[in-house]
C-alpha cells in the first residue's frame, strides 16, 4: 500500500456539498475488473460537457489547477456508494489528499487502504480556503500527517485528528490484511467455538 | 474525565445495544489503541466489485478462508431486458466489459470455491434481495459485501455493512476485517402508518429529518411500535436506506416476525439447531437500560407519502408539501441551489404534480413481491399515461416467479409496463437501462444523486404505490386519493 507522510501542492477548489461516489465516478466506469485508468472518468459527468468536450466552467479543468494533488470539497465528500473505485480514481487522477468538512464513513475507510490522505477541517477553513484557491491558484498547501498539521497558503496552520492507528499504517504504507493475518491463531479459536 | 467515567458506568452497569450485543459477540481480537479484529459470519459479493478483490488473492498467493462463507451473484452490470418469456438477452448481446464481468465472476468463483447464483441458473437477483430469500441472512450476524446496500440485512437484527474491494478481500483472505467501533443512535418510531403510507415513507422522512449525513459514524436502531407492526420487506426498505443518512449500519431487533421469515428457508438453522438459534436470537434484543450515543424520534402517525425533489435522498418533503424556498445553513443552500438547478425545478414548487417521464419500480429497497402487490394493486385496469415509459424489475427471479404465479406480470404488461428479468437495472443505470438526460424518473430505488438513473436523469424517490400513481397520471400525484 503507498505511504503517505508530507506532501505540498497546489490544491483544486471543488464548492460541492455531498460530493457522492457516482460523481467521483460514474457507473459507466465500473465494468472494469482492474483498478488501473479510473482517472479518465473521476468526476466524468462534471469535466466533460454532452459532446464530450471539456467543461470549462469546472474548476479541475481550469488551467490553474492543473496538477493539484490536493482537492478541496464540501461536507460529506464520498457519500453515497461503497465503490472504492472512487478512491482509485481520484489517486489515478493524481490526488493524494482531499480537504473536506466531513466524509462519508466507507469513501474515508476506503481511502486509507490506497494511500489517500482524508483530511478533516473545520467547514469555515474550508470556505476560507476556496476562497483563497480561487483568487490565487497557484497557492500552495502542505498537508503534514506525522504532525497533524495543514499549512495554508496564508503561512497559518491548523491541526487535523486522525485515528492513531490508521496514522500509523498510513506513515508506514502497511495494510489491514497483514494486520489481521498475524491474529491467525485467534481467528481459528473463534472459528472452533460453536455459534450458539 | 466526565466522558471517561460516563464510558466507565456504561460498560460496568447498563444494559447493552443490540448492535452492542452483536458487535461484542463477533470480536477476535483487539489490541489497546487499535481498531478490532472483527470476524465477518457472511460475505456476499457481486461482479462488480470483486474483480480487483481476487486479483489481489492471486498476486499475494493467497486462498479464501473460508469458501462457504461467501456468496456470489450477478445483479449490478447486467442486463434485465428480456429475449423471451423466460430469459433475459444472452451473454453475447451484452456490452463486452459487462460480459467479461461476468465471466471473471464465474472463474473467480470457481477457482476459489465460492457458491454463485449464476444469471443462468433458477437462483439470482439482487445481492440483498436473494441472500434473505435462501435463509442466510440471519439474527445476530456479521455480515458484509462491498455494497453500501448491505445495510439492508440489518432488518434481520444482523450487523450488516458494506465495504470497499480492499475489504472484500480482506474478507475472502482472513473472514475477519478491522473495525473501529461506531456509536449507537436509536430511532424511535411511534404510532400508526396511515393507509397508503408506508416503510419507503418512514425512511425518507428519517432521512429528510437528520439529513444525508445525518447517521455518519453510528450505527442505527429502528424501533417503536411502527416498526414492530412491519412486515419483513418493510423493514429491509427501511434498513436499506440506512446508508442514506450516512450510518454505518441499521438494524432491527428479531421477533417472532424476523422468525418466521427465516424458518425453513434453504439456508436457515434446521432441527435442534434452529432451536438454539431461536433462543439465542431472542436474547439480542437492546435491554430495556441499554443507552444509546443519541437518539431521534419520528411520528408515524403524521407521515404522508414522501417525495424527494432534490440530488440527495435527505432533500425529501411530503405530497402536500413544497420544495423550500430557501434554507438558514449556508451549505444546505448551496446543496439546495445546485440541486434544484440539476433537477430543472423551482424553490417553492408544490411536490403534488412534479413531471414525470419514466417509472422505475424495482431495486433492493422495493423490488419484492410486496411491493410488486402494492404497485400492480393501483395500476391493475388502468393504463400508464402516454408518454411515460415504465418498467418493473424483480428483484430476484424467485420474485419474478412468485408475482407471474399470481399474475403480476399480466397487471403490469397490460397497463403498459415492462416486465423484465432481475438484477439492479435503473437503480444505477449500470447496464443499457438509462432513463435519459433531463427525464424525470419517478423512482422506488434509493438515490437520487445526479445521472444515478443514466447521465442527466433525474430521479424522484418515492414508495411503489406513489410510483404505480405517477405512472398512471403521468405526473407526481397523491396515491392516497386513488385508494
Ligand atoms: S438495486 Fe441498486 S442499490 Fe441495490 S444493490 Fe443494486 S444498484 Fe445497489
Amino acid at each position: 500500500m503507498a505511504s503517505f507522510t508530507t506532501l505540498t501542492s497546489t490544491a483544486a477548489p471543488l464548492r460541492v456539498e455531498n460530493v457522492d461516489t457516482d460523481q467521483i465516478i460514474p457507473a459507466k466506469y465500473l465494468t472494469a475488473v482492474t483498478k488501473e485508468g479510473m482517472g479518465l472518468g473521476c468526476f466524468s459527468n462534471w469535466r466533460y460537457l454532452e459532446d464530450g468536450s471539456s467543461n470549462p466552467e469546472f474548476s479541475l479543468n481550469q488551467p490553474q489547477f492543473a496538477g493539484a494533488q490536493i482537492l478541496v470539497a464540501g461536507r460529506n465528500f464520498g457519500s453515497g456508494s461503497s465503490r472504492e473505485h472512487a478512491v482509485w480514481a481520484l489517486t489515478d487522477y493524481g490526488f493524494r489528499s482531499v480537504i473536506a468538512p466531513a466524509f462519508a464513513d466507507i469513501f474515508y475507510n476506503n481511502s486509507f487502504k490506497n494511500g489517500l490522505l482524508p483530511v478533516v477541517l473545520p467547514e469555515a477553513t474550508v470556505t476560507q480556503l476556496w476562497a483563497t484557491l480561487e483568487a490565487n491558484p497557484s497557492a500552495s498547501i502542505t498537508v503534514d500527517l506525522p504532525s497533524q498539521t495543514v499549512t495554508l497558503p496564508d503561512g497559518s496552520s491548523t491541526g487535523f485528528e486522525i485515528d492513531p492507528f490508521r496514522k500509523a499504517c498510513m506513515l508506514e504504507g502497511v495494510d489491514d490484511l497483514g494486520y489481521i493475518m498475524k491474529r491467525d491463531a485467534a481467528i481459528a479459536a473463534y472459528e472452533a467455538k460453536p455459534a450458539y | 474525565m466526565q466522558d471517561l467515567c460516563k464510558a466507565y458506568m456504561k460498560e460496568a452497569l447498563m444494559g447493552k445495544t443490540l448492535f452492542e450485543k452483536v458487535w461484542d459477540a463477533h470480536v477476535v481480537a483487539q489490541d489497546a489503541g487499535a481498531p478490532a479484529v472483527l470476524y465477518i459470519d457472511t460475505h456476499l459479493i457481486h461482479e462488480v466489485t470483486s474483480p480487483q478483490a481476487f486479483s489481489m488473492l492471486r498476486e499475494r498467493g493467497l486462498q479464501v478462508r473460508q469458501p462457504h462463507k461467501t456468496f456470489a451473484t450477478m445483479d449490478h452490470s447486467i442486463p434485465t431486458r428480456m429475449a423471451n418469456a423466460t430469459d433475459v438477452i444472452p451473454l453475447e448481446m451484452w456490452g463486452a466489459e459487462q460480459a467479461n464481468q461476468v465471466q471473471t465472476l464465474r472463474k473467480n468463483c470457481a477457482d476459489f470455491g465460492v457458491t454463485l447464483w449464476d444469471i443462468n441458473g433458477e437462483v439470482q437477483g439482487v445481492v440483498h434481495v436473494v441472500g434473505p430469500e435462501m435463509g442466510i441472512t440471519h439474527p445476530g450476524m456479521t455480515i458484509v459485501c462491498g455494497d453500501s446496500h448491505t445495510s439492508t440485512h440489518g432488518a434481520f437484527g444482523a450487523l450488516a455493512f458494506g465495504i470497499g474491494t480492499s475489504e472484500v478481500g480482506h474478507v475472502l483472505a482472513s473472514q475477519c476485517l478491522l473495525q473501529s467501533k461506531p456509536k449507537t443512535m436509536a430511532v424511535n418510531v411511534s404510532g400508526k402508518l396511515e393507509r397508503g403510507v408506508t416503510a419507503k415513507d418512514i425512511i425518507l422522512a428519517i432521512i429528510a429529518q437528520i439529513g444525508a449525513d445525518g447517521g455518519t459514524g453510528y450505527v442505527l436502531e429502528y424501533r417503536g411500535e411502527a416498526i414492530e407492526a412491519l412486515s419483513m420487506a418493510e423493514r429491509m426498505t427501511i434498513c436499506n436506506m440506512s446508508i442514506e443518512a450516512g450510518a454505518r449500519a441499521g438494524m432491527i431487533a428479531p421477533d417472532q416476525t424476523t422468525f418466521d421469515f427465516v424458518e425453513g428457508r434453504p439456508y436457515a438453522p434446521k432441527g435442534e439447531d434452529w432451536t438454539r438459534a431461536v433462543a439465542y436470537w431472542k436474547t439480542l434484543p437492546s435491554d430495556a437500560d441499554a443507552v444509546f450515543d443519541r437518539e431521534i424520534h419520528l411520528d408515524a402517525s403524521q407521515l404522508e407519502p414522501m417525495v424527494t425533489y432534490g440530488t440527495n435522498p435527505g432533500q425529501g418533503t411530503g405530497i402536500s408539501g413544497h420544495i423550500p424556498e430557501s434554507l438558514e445553513n449556508p451549505a444546505q443552500q448551496r446543496a439546495l441551489t445546485s440541486a434544484l438547478e440539476y433537477m430543472g425545478l423551482q424553490a417553492g414548487q408544490a411536490i403534488d404534480g412534479l413531471p414525470v417521464d419514466v417509472v422505475f419500480i424495482g431495486s433492493c429497497t422495493n423490488g419484492r413481491l410486496e411491493d410488486l402487490r402494492l404497485a400492480a394493486g393501483i395500476v391493475k385496469g388502468k393504463r400508464i399515461s402516454s408518454g411515460v415509459l415504465g418498467i418493473v424489475v424483480p428483484g430476484s427471479k424467485d420474485v419474478r416467479n412468485k408475482a407471474e404465479a399470481e399474475g403480476l406480470d399480466q397487471i403490469f404488461i397490460s397497463a403498459g409496463f415492462e416486465w423484465r428479468g432481475a438484477g439492479c437495472s435503473m437503480c444505477l443505470a449500470m447496464n443499457e437501462d438509462k432513463a435519459g438526460a433531463g427525464k424525470y424518473v419517478a423512482s422506488t430505488s434509493n438515490r437520487n444523486f445526479q445521472g444515478r438513473q443514466g447521465p442527466g436523469s433525474r430521479s424522484l424517490l418515492m414508495s411503489p404505490l406513489m410510483a404505480a400513481a405517477a405512472a398512471v397520471s403521468g405526473r407526481v400525484v397523491d396515491v392516497r386519493q386513488m385508494l
